[in-house]
């Protein structure tokens, strides 16, 4: 029995409910919330630990067995999600203590983080396509929430784009749920894996399964990700990096298990749209990156960078490649977070978004400057920081599947990536100081923490990869396998 | 000042809207295992108190019903989850439900399942939703 692999999404949702009752009581909804997430991180190491030694878990709600009821299955690759969500999310709750202001507190702030949150463990966790769906659903309907908190004039503009978007590729996630399941009969996973090997892959289920990368392409923005810089760049500074770090990423990972496990038998179709998909999203990402002078769009166009990349691995998926984006993927939750709280940190500084009204920051706030410099570092994939790792072994993978053109997009991408944020760090942090010492607006030590956090995490991280191995091997062990996670499943 | 002239609606709406609410709750009560549940047994109920609400207005009805419904909305979503939560006490999977047979005076022996207890919590949340959705945009100047 494995009751605990449901607890990173139930303790969130429960006391997410609690906290609707603690409405002005501030201190305790903020330290009742950190705890959630310190809690969750504890319980996703004790459940990685298990998964190294007793193989996947599974818990069958209600006692119902697959394929019949509903399930969820803890691998390693959603143990070190779960475990990086939990983390990430700790660091931006911390922040926005600080930041985020009495109104969005007793307006349900910290009830909402915990609904995201439960949203993102629980389609990290789900065995089942349509459960998949719901906790999609309750993850998008905590961000609809969040995005529009604080109804200043562009938080309404982009909230309904964002909604729009969104509600329409849920209902194109519904009519692929439905082809699917009127077509193989079941939605369980593992048994839709199982039924799709025995049938072969028909040219229907590949239709259906770029229905699936549409949708997800949607999400995790790739390729279709014109939404996705304004909407990132209008909530407030705490919910900005919660957004950027987890939202993609929930898209990104859903992409990477219907593509590992239930459609893997067409690769030459589908493996090679991905491919382009990854290949155009870096280089539209990168021509947005430089384009701006907005410091929340050039960090957002980030954002689609780094989706690009992950997805070359998949595109290549040799088990170097999938290894390389199990470490990018970790990466760069954290490393997006922290770009996000130091981008929202230097507007909160200067009262502009502009990169040409701000200079000389280093001088008034140096600590800032270092760690915007570790930052970039880290994103262009400098050694020993965090990026790194993943860098090099999508690109061995790439070598290796003489994927010749995605290779060279992804590492000229991380130039672009260096050169944008060089711009930034450039004309922000170096030249002429123009704050004056009497004008210095005081840095909260509140808002310098999470960040100094985040950054000793993302260097942890780089010089930690070789303790990780264990994980994000048989992470991506489990993601070439099918058969290992059929067997947990279903054969157990 | 105009005074709309809705005695039959008053009228059919103090016989009716006992009905609805008894209903309700058979609803409510059989859904477990026959047709109705919690989700429709909320409807009918909300459909009850907002006929009432458009017979005799809303102060009236504020003080016949002094509930707040925007808080049966937590209270009726923390019902469901620890229902399922439950069964972390008697170490079964997540969402197990069982149910057993009772003797009580003049019911008899009736059966009593915990799924109805996960229905009461959606019923409270529909109630909670139905009624704050509908007065929001009703009161909307």
């Amino acid at each position: 029995m494995n009751n605990i692999i449901v607890l990173p999404m139930v303790i969130p949702v429960l006391i997410g409910i609690i906290l609707i009752f603690l409405g002005p009581y501030t201190k305790a909804q903020r330290w009742i919330s950190l705890g959630v997430m310190v809690a969750n991180a504890g319980i996703s190491i004790y459940i990685l630990n298990r998964i190294q030694t007793e193989g996947i878990l599974r818990l069958d709600f209600g006692g119902w067995t697959p394929p019949f009821g509903i399930l969820f299955v803890a691998d390693s690759f959603s143990m070190i999600l779960v475990l990086t969500t939990s983390i990430v999310t700790s660091v931006c709750l911390i922040y926005s203590f600080f930041s985020i202001g009495k109104a969005h507190e007793t307006m349900f702030f910290y009830s909402f983080v915990n609904f995201l949150v439960a949203g993102v463990n629980g389609s990290f966790l789900t065995g089942d396509l349509f459960n998949l769906y719901v906790c999609f659903e309750i993850m998008l309907l905590a961000s609809y929430v969040l995005i529009a908190l604080g109804g200043r004039k562009v938080q309404l503009k982009e909230s309904i784009k964002y909604v729009a978007i969104n509600v329409l590729s849920s209902w194109f996630f519904l009519v692929a749920i439905a082809y699917l399941y009127g077509t193989v009969g079941t939605l369980n996973m593992a048994h839709l894996s199982e039924r799709i090997a025995e049938a072969g892959q028909t040219p229907l289920l590949t239709v259906i399964s770029i229905l699936f990368l549409t949708v997800f392409g949607l999400k995790s923005g790739l390729l279709l990700y014109f939404w996705l810089p304004g909407s990132y760049s209008a909530p407030p500074t705490a919910v900005a990096a919660l957004f950027g770090a987890l939202l993609t990423k929930v898209g990104i990972y859903a992409m990477f298990r219907v593509f590992t496990l239930l459609f893997y038998h067409e690769t030459s179709i589908t493996h090679t749209i991905i491919g382009v998909l990854a290949g155009l999203t870096l280089i539209g990402g990168s021509i947005g990156a430089l384009a701006y002078k907005d410091i929340r769009q050039i960090v957002s166009y980030n954002v689609v960078i780094a989706v690009g990349f992950i997805l070359v691995g998949l595109a290549v998926a040799t088990p170097e490649a999938i290894e390389g984006s199990i470490y990018y993927l970790m990466h760069d939750m954290i490393v997006k977070a922290l770009l996000f709280l130091l981008a929202g940190t230097m507007i909160y500084l200067t009262g502009t978004a502009n990169i040409d009204y701000m200079s000389g920051l280093i001088r008034n706030y140096p600590l800032l400057g270092w760690m915007f410099f570790i930052v970039m570092m880290s994103l262009a994939g400098i050694p020993p920081l965090s990026g790194f790792i993943g860098k090099v072994l999508v690109g061995q993978g790439a070598a290796d599947a003489g994927s010749y053109i995605l290779l060279a997009l992804a590492f000229i991408s991380s130039i672009f990536v260096l050169y944008s944020l060089l711009r930034v760090f450039l004309s922000c942090f170096w030249g002429e100081t123009i704050i004056s010492v009497e004008d210095e607006v005081p840095l909260k030590k509140g808002m310098l923490v999470p960040c100094v956090l985040l950054t000793l995490v993302t260097i942890g991280l780089g010089l930690g990869a070789e303790s990780l191995a264990p994980y994000v091997s048989d992470a991506a062990n489990t993601l070439l396998n099918p058969d290992v996670y059929i067997d947990a499943v279903l054969n157990d | 000042m105009y005074k709309p002239n809705d005695l039959i609606l008053r009228t059919t709406t103090s016989l009716i809207a006992f009905i609805l609410l008894g209903f309700a709750i058979y609803l409510l009560l059989a859904g477990h295992n026959s047709p109705g549940g919690g989700f429709v047994g909320g409807l009918m109920t909300s459909g009850a108190v907002l006929l009432m609400y458009m017979s005799y207005g809303i102060e009236a009805v504020k003080k016949m019903l002094p509930i707040n419904f925007v808080t049966l909305i937590p209270i009726g979503l923390g019902i469901a989850v620890l229902t399922g939560a439950g069964s972390f006490l008697f170490d079964v999977p997540f969402m197990s439900q069982t149910f057993g047979y009772f003797t009580v005076p003049i019911f008899g022996e009736i059966e009593l399942a915990t799924a109805m207890l996960f229905d009461l919590g959606v019923y409270f949340t529909v109630v909670g939703v139905m009624i704050t959705i509908i007065l929001s945009i009703a009161n909307d100047q």
